[in-house]
């Protein structure tokens, strides 16, 4: 199953940390493609989670993933709506879906 | 209406008014005609207006002729106040947006002054501003534009003690503040006072816009419960930020405001604005409705202001440098320190760890660069290069102590370097010692060189 994802907007996170923005989490890559393996049950957002923070975190998985969720301030789409309105975790996959994961910016 | 009222209300800036501006106090003090910096307890009489005057048609024709605000849009406009809380990079063109637009009544609010590397994107203020409170100062730049809008400037924080006096005192409230703690604040206070919120934020190439707590509306808590921790959260002066970037999400945001004070209806209740100015795109997402379990507007009978913002964000109500403390003083120096040890020609090495667009900025001759990120990443080609500058200087013939020294902008990122150096070189210790300049380069440009450049 291919599932397009976007590191969007992530680049408030830490500075000190991650000093070009966030989408050094992922490497520098802000935009994924990626094709998930097949497994018998349908892919959930819950998953995904698991599977990214095992494939694709390089450093300080903490500031993007707490506990099996995201961490207070980054805000999940799932093809263009809050994650909220489609399941949260459990919304399950479909092929080509486009996940983006934005973080809240403060600055004025 | 009392059209003039904000011109009227212009006074010198005498002994008394100056107690209301601590940062024009002293040798600062000068002969600026000040418009009155206004208090949170200060009862503001209703905007009342029935017909244009010839002077209004003639002014607001372009807008009037639109079908859809027309004279009706703009006598709405003309009775509503709204409070703009933060006179920076979002606050000017919203300020300005609504001003020229014929909007009743500004209040601008913000703590803090004008100074140089705001002017590139807060573009109200001026250099012949710098040390004037912005609010004091948008408000002069705005009597110019537009002196039939009555303007009142807020020199203060928004605390929880006036948040709720103030915001109760506006028809419409625009969050163009810089940190979480503020943001949190502003929205309690639009729930428990029954305001609509329209909310901005802008850093580096990117901005967020939305319209909270409108009609039945999702308020900032029902899409952030809790604040993020304050180690992801970057301000302005650390991410930097486009100054366009502010002024095109300002721009939209008094167009929201606006919509909501002519009686249309907003655009942004319950969409979320992205921009992202790099790949020059706009996204709209639609986002969750308003929460039955969210802390502040389930039953915003019960909706209390807390205590103290700061703590329950774990970051202060602004968008200044936080200073870290991770080092004892001993493993730090001060800059006179350092220029002594300079003058003195101790061996030692200079590491500049911050990233290259501010080496490309400025730098100490003597320098070497080793980005924080490649000590943190233990990175081999970084590594290996400090290896073998180590080596030479533990080589160099004297016998007086060795020191690696690191330097960042402002002394944080420098003290995170050392305790990494402590940690890659932990065995070789009785070699050389590590410490950091305490106040990093810019300390070093305050007090020892004053042609170093600041940013």
């Amino acid at each position: 199953m291919r599932v397009q994802w976007f590191c969007f907007f992530l680049s408030c996170l830490t500075r000190r940390v991650l000093r070009g923005g966030a989408e050094l989490l992922f490497d520098g890559i802000k935009q994924h493609q990626v094709t998930l393996p097949n497994q018998s049950n349908p892919w959930d957002i819950r998953q995904l989670l698991v599977w990214i923070r095992h494939n694709l975190l390089k450093e300080r998985p903490e500031l993007f993933i707490q506990g099996d969720t995201v961490r207070p301030g980054i805000l999940v789409l799932i093809n263009d709506a809050d994650w909220e309105l489609m399941g949260e975790l459990d919304y399950q996959l479909e092929d080509k879906d486009n996940i983006v994961f934005i973080s809240t910016l403060h600055g004025g | 209406m009392s059209g003039m009222d904000g011109i009227d209300s212009q006074i010198t800036c005498t002994g008394s008014s100056v107690d209301k501006l601590p940062h024009l106090k002293g040798n600062e003090v000068k002969s600026y005609s000040l418009p009155e910096s206004h208090g949170a307890d200060e009862i503001l009489p209703e905007l009342n207006k029935s017909s244009l005057t010839n002077p209004d048609i003639l002014r607001y024709s372009r807008q009037l002729v639109l079908p859809e605000f027309g004279v009706q849009g703009q006598l709405n406009l003309s009775k509503v106040s709204v409070l703009v809380i933060g006179c920076g990079g979002l606050g000017c063109p919203v300020a300005q947006y609504l001003a020229a637009s014929g909007i009743g009544r500004l209040g601008l609010l913000d703590y803090d002054v004008v100074e140089m590397s705001n002017l590139h994107r807060q573009v109200l203020h001026g250099e012949n501003r710098l040390g004037m409170p912005k609010s004091v100062s948008i408000v002069k730049t705005l009597q110019k534009l537009n002196s039939s809008v009555i303007y009142l400037p807020y020199h203060m924080s928004l605390n929880p003690e006036n948040g709720l006096q103030i915001i109760r005192q506006y028809d419409i409230i625009a969050d163009c503040s810089d940190n979480v703690p503020t943001r949190y604040l502003v929205n309690d206070a639009c729930v428990l006072a029954g305001k609509p919120l329209v909310s901005a934020s802008a850093l580096r190439w990117e901005g967020q816009l939305t319209v909270y707590n409108y009609q039945q509306g999702p308020c900032y808590r029902c899409l952030f419960p809790k604040p993020p921790p304050s180690e992801t959260v970057t301000n302005c002066a650390d991410g930097g930020v486009l100054g366009i970037v502010p002024g095109i999400i300002g721009s939209l945001q008094a167009l929201e405001v606006l919509k909501i004070a002519s009686g249309m209806v907003p655009s942004y209740s319950g969409v979320l604005l992205m921009f992202d100015a790099l790949e020059g795109r706009f996204r709209n997402i639609k986002i969750r409705g308003k929460q039955n379990d969210c802390a502040a507007c389930s039953n915003s009978a019960e909706t209390a202001i807390l205590q103290d913002y700061e703590a329950f964000c774990g970051s202060s109500a602004s968008d200044k440098c936080r200073m870290l403390s991770l080092l004892s003083r001993d493993e730090r120096l001060s800059v006179e320190e350092y220029k002594r040890l300079l003058d003195d020609h101790i061996p030692h090495i200079l590491i500049d760890v911050r990233p290259q667009p501010e080496v490309d900025i400025c730098q100490l001759p003597h320098s070497i660069h080793i980005p924080l990120k490649g000590l943190e990443q233990k990175n081999e080609k970084w590594i290996s290069f400090l290896r073998t500058k180590i080596a030479e200087l533990i080589n160099t013939g004297n016998r007086v102590e060795k020191t690696v020294i690191t330097i960042c902008k402002l002394g944080n990122d420098s003290q995170i370097a050392v305790k990494i150096l402590q940690e890659i070189f932990g065995n070789e210790v009785d070699l050389f010692v590590v410490k950091d300049v305490q106040g990093g380069l810019m300390a070093w440009a305050e007090k020892i060189d004053p042609m170093f450049p600041r940013y």
